[in-house]
């Protein structure tokens, strides 16, 4: 959100007269745990894309097929639900193995 | 035609299905996948969604003023009037559409109403059944995640016994909520010519194709998702899916449909597993453990769903193609 506006700016009932203004909205920053995403490993299941409740999960389309690009961190919550509903990603993987990895936000720069 | 992962993926890359990024949903709720899922199959199957929405955790976290997370004609609504308000929109546009007024008449429309919990079993009950009784063509998805958990966990109609919530706590004298959960399928049923269906997350086909089939019904559709809520059922923020799971395979949510009085069971479980791992896998009904009449009111809980499981293996065998009407 840019500026606040005053009740005289705003539309009358407080309309909202755009659809989706919520995407200018950060919720990365609630995040603690990241997903980082290994392509060697991915199979392109679309479950991750399937799953995230915050759409954070970016694909594109490679001839005709789904491709996993991604996450979005902009919107990603850290919920971890990628990683638990990836088939490549279970427990018993060891995590060179893994798709998604799930790793603590302090081992991070940015 | 059946949807399949990899065909909505392609439909979906650059775009948002009806309920965009940005929510202030918790982290890991299963509630914006059920919004998502349902929109996703109409959209992709032509239809252009308009919904409404009842109070509860999915309407105040996406419509925070100046924000809001829905790219749908979309109605804000209070907590118990979101089956008549869609009812409203409906006959509107019957209206219209027989005097010529809608500029585009080939698009076809779906009329979604989502409610929480609260907001259907307890609340919304009387508009919903009236709106379902005058025959209006809408679905409704009830996310039920088992509690008002948008002010913080209060019991509600969905709270299963022993449950730990701020209006029954479980003590030295109660053991947490003490009545059974209510079973709105069968409410939702006894109405005349309706789709009610209970879908879950965790079983993303099963989800897309009884939202096309309730698009496709003549007249009302009822859909009840199993909405597991990370935060007040005491789980990690990732097993919104696993709890789901564990749902199916014990029985506390048996997959079903009902159409017209035919019941169907579309996930059919060999062996249920003992509710009592559904009931450790989560944090809220740690406290019941702790009692020393737990193995009772827990072997009540067991009882009541061996009983249902088996209730409905023999509806489905008495009204195999026997429609009411």
């Amino acid at each position: 959100m840019a500026d606040l506006k005053g009740w005289k700016e705003l539309a009358i009932g407080g309309v909202i007269d755009k659809p989706s203004t919520a995407k200018e909205y950060q919720t990365g920053t609630w995040r603690v745990i990241r997903p980082v995403y290994k392509p060697e490993n991915c199979i392109n299941c679309m479950f991750c894309w399937l799953y995230c409740p915050d759409q954070a999960v970016e694909i594109e389309v490679v001839d005709g097929k789904p491709k996993m690009k991604g996450f979005n961190y902009y919107y990603c919550k850290g919920c971890g639900l990628c990683a638990n509903v990836c088939p490549k990603s279970n427990d018993k993987l060891p995590e060179e193995k893994r798709a998604i990895v799930m790793k603590p936000e302090t081992e991070f720069q940015d | 035609m059946a949807l399949n992962i990899m065909q909505l993926a392609t439909m979906f890359a650059d775009k948002n299905p009806g309920i965009t990024q940005g929510h202030r949903l918790c982290p890991g709720c299963a509630a914006p996948n059920v919004a998502k899922f349902a929109l996703m199959t109409a959209e992709s199957l032509g239809y252009t969604p308009v919904v409404g929405l009842a109070t509860g955790c999915l309407e105040v976290s996406t419509t925070i003023f100046p924000y809001t997370a829905w790219n749908v004609p979309y109605i804000h609504n209070a907590f118990e009037n979101v089956a008549a308000t869609i009812s409203g929109v409906e006959t509107a546009y019957r209206a219209l559409a027989k005097r010529g007024r809608i500029v585009d008449p080939d698009k076809k429309y779906a009329f979604f109403a989502f409610g929480g919990d609260g907001g259907t079993y307890d609340i919304g009950l009387q508009s919903l059944s009236g709106a379902v009784e005058r025959g209006h063509k809408f679905i409704y998805i009830v996310y039920d995640n088992e509690g008002y958990m948008n002010t913080g966990n209060q019991r509600s109609g969905a709270t299963p016994p022993g449950s730990q919530t701020t209006t029954q706590p479980v003590g030295k004298k109660l053991p947490g909520k003490i009545q059974l959960k209510k079973n709105i399928v069968e409410i939702m049923a006894g109405h005349e010519n309706v789709y009610v269906a209970t879908v879950s997350t965790s079983e993303p086909m099963d989800f897309f194709k009884k939202i096309e089939k309730a698009l496709q019904f003549d007249g009302p559709a009822f859909i009840a998702a199993f909405s597991p809520c990370v935060r007040f059922w005491r789980v990690n923020d990732d097993k919104a899916v696993d709890i789901s799971k564990l749902a199916i395979e014990t029985g506390y949510w048996p997959l079903y449909e009902v159409e017209r009085g035919v019941y169907r069971i579309t996930k059919k479980v060999k062996e249920l597993k003992p509710v009592k791992e559904f009931i450790e896998a989560q944090g809220r009904f740690r406290n019941l453990l702790k009692r020393p009449d737990a193995d009772e009111i827990i072997g009540e809980l067991q009882e009541y769903i061996t009983r249902r499981w088996e209730r409905l293996h023999i509806l489905e065998e008495a009204t195999k193609d026997k429609p009411i009407r």
